[in-house]
């Protein structure tokens, strides 16, 4: 039953309850509709077929094979992808009035965004194994190592959470559903396609290269990439890393203060 | 003095940098273990009471209080004290109806094994065990309504917020929903409910106040309102509406309120529906005017807002933060 009392202690226990229960519920949703399910498992699974067999005997990998080159860009593509998918459903509950009975219960403020990151988290987990099963049928041979491949994964994992802290920002800010999905179209399409996730970026022309190479996504994919193949990667772990935080800490704040103000 | 569940004083609260004044300067006193009822057309303010009241919204200016605690101070205890449900039956559809309310009862602070008794409990009390384990998408209205009320009696809340609970069911839907309500007040639950229609607030409601862009027009029991209002609505239907016009002095002494003529149907609110009836047939007769059509009907919200405002409760401003699905753009 309801505990009224209020030590820190409990409130951490039950707001941790309370991401629990929240990402619990986003994670059925994605079980539940097959829509959804679509999205998270058959769409990167047809993107490394596509990218494998049609186009990629036309890209040039250097210095490997380019399905080693493919299979890490594709992880943290779907990443991206799927983040989107978190500014919708943010945006569904907002517009069918769940976030409103939410802020009437006696839960942890924090938990509708919480619940919902980590949910992302967890699917973020189930598309690393896929994509990594997948990639290994196609082909895929990472030389890098298990520890490496387990930093790799660690990587993109949290730079993809941060992601999705900048997604949810969407989710609240947009009136309804489709408009979160029109929003996010134009970001997502330019910082997964324009960067060092499917082709080396040397082969675009020179303007489109300084962003393609510099911004984050691309630094991503080259951390990724270059800790699963054990290839040099120069700093662009730390970097990722470094905007990874840097969306943390002002994202997370604004979803957040969002939050508040919305329904 | 009686123990009052809610108490509101002077709430405002506006929309849109003040632009649209949802409430202006409400005040509301519920007794403990009653229905009180707001009524009111969509746009009058309820919704926003009821919002602020839940402690969703924060007033602009004013205090509340819903079983003793502040709303904007103790808001979380206000939460623990308070069911909320309504017209938008906003239950998950992705999850079962067991699944719904053990959501509820969870993020309510229960462990999982009291959360999944109550769950089941629930089901059973709102003759939903049958369709436990379905998605609640699958539910017709009457069954979401249903799941959605017992969602929000997880913790067993002294004060209950119903918000249009019946709008847009069925007549056996609503009935069965009424009966509920009503087993639910004889526990000693509070209930502030919100309604557009009369006929409910009548039935469940022993005080209401009657709320028209944000400023409460009037109070009383039901009883009170409806005999200042008259009981029955005499409508009489002319051939055309020149000929209501022509007419309409033939019959308007009948009523102690302004008749309300609209195009050929002339209706006149009263306490003695048939006699006048027969009195404007008999008058309408002699005249030897042609009446196309004659009918009797419970007095609706229309009629009370057009008695009590002299305009028609649709011409009351439709503001848009009445609906949850609709979002405020420009608030800061």
């Amino acid at each position: 039953m309801s505990t009224p009392t209020q030590s820190t202690l409990s409130r951490l226990r039950w707001a941790a309850s309370d991401v629990a229960t929240m990402a619990q519920r986003n994670l059925m949703a994605v079980v539940r509709i097959p829509s959804a399910l679509v999205f998270v498992i058959i769409q990167p699974v047809m993107f490394v077929l596509l990218f494998r067999y049609v186009f990629g005997g036309a890209i040039t990998a250097p210095g490997t094979s380019y399905v080693n080159f493919l299979i890490p860009g594709i992880l943290v593509q779907t990443t991206v992808f799927g983040a989107v998918g978190t500014a919708i459903g943010l945006a569904e509950d907002l517009q069918r009035g769940l976030i409103e009975r939410f802020r009437a219960l006696p839960m942890a403020r924090m938990a509708v965004l919480g619940g919902r990151t980590i949910a992302d988290l967890a699917r973020n987990i189930l598309i690393l194994v896929v994509i990594t099963i997948v990639g290994f049928g196609v082909g895929f041979r990472p030389e890098g190592g298990v520890v490496a491949y387990l930093q790799a994964s660690f990587v993109m994992l949290f730079f993809s959470y941060c992601v999705s802290w900048g997604f949810a920002y969407i989710g609240l800010a947009a009136p309804n559903s489709e408009t979160a999905q029109a929003m996010t179209f134009p970001l997502v399409f330019p910082i997964t396609f324009a960067s060092s996730i499917f082709v080396p970026v040397q082969t675009m022309p020179g303007w489109l290269q300084v962003f393609a190479r510099n911004q984050p996504v691309s630094q991503a994919a080259e951390s990724v990439r270059g800790l699963m193949l054990g290839v040099p990667h120069g700093n662009s772990t730390w970097i990722t890393m470094a905007w990874a935080l840097l969306a943390l800490v002002t994202l997370a704040p604004l979803a957040t203060r969002r939050y508040r103000r919305a329904a | 003095m009686t123990q009052l569940a809610i108490q509101a004083r002077d709430i405002v609260r506006t929309f849109r940098n003040g632009e649209v004044r949802a409430l202006d300067g409400v005040s509301l006193n519920v007794p403990v273990g009653q229905v009180f009822g707001l009524l009111g057309p969509n746009g009058s303010g309820k919704t926003t009471m009821v919002r602020i009241l839940a402690t969703i919204l924060s007033p602009d200016s004013g205090s509340a209080t819903v079983d003793g605690k502040d709303v904007v101070k103790q808001a979380d205890a206000v939460r623990r004290s308070i069911g909320l449900a309504g017209q938008y039956a906003t239950v998950d559809e992705n999850l079962t109806g067991f699944e719904n309310i053990r959501m509820v009862a969870r993020l309510n602070h229960m462990d999982k094994a009291s959360a999944t008794a109550r769950a089941h409990e629930l089901l059973a009390q709102f003759s939903l065990t049958d369709a436990a384990n379905r998605t609640a998408k699958t539910y017709s209205g009457g069954m979401r309504r249903r799941l959605d009320l017992a969602a929000a009696l997880v913790a067993k809340p002294p004060v209950l917020f119903l918000d249009e609970p019946t709008t847009g069911l069925d007549p056996q839907s609503r009935q069965d929903l009424w009966e509920i309500i009503e087993g639910l007040v004889a526990t000693g639950v509070t209930v502030l409910l919100t309604t557009q229609y009369l006929e409910e607030a009548d039935r469940l409601a022993t005080q209401l106040v009657v709320l028209d862009k944000g400023k409460i027009i009037a109070e009383g029991t039901p009883a009170s309102l409806k005999a200042q209002l008259g009981t029955t609505v005499v409508a009489v239907t002319f051939e055309n509406s020149q000929a209501a016009h022509e007419h309409l002095g033939l019959i308007r002494d009948l009523t102690a309120n302004e008749p309300n003529v609209d195009g050929a149907i002339v209706q006149l609110t009263v306490n003695s529906g048939p006699q006048v009836a027969a009195e404007v047939i008999r008058r309408l007769d002699t005249a030897g005017v042609l009446v196309a059509g004659l009918a009797l009907r419970e007095p609706s919200l229309d009629d009370v807002f057009l008695n009590l405002t002299g305009h028609k409760a649709e011409d009351a401003v439709a503001v848009p933060t009445e609906e949850p699905a609709t979002r405020k753009k420009g608030r800061r």
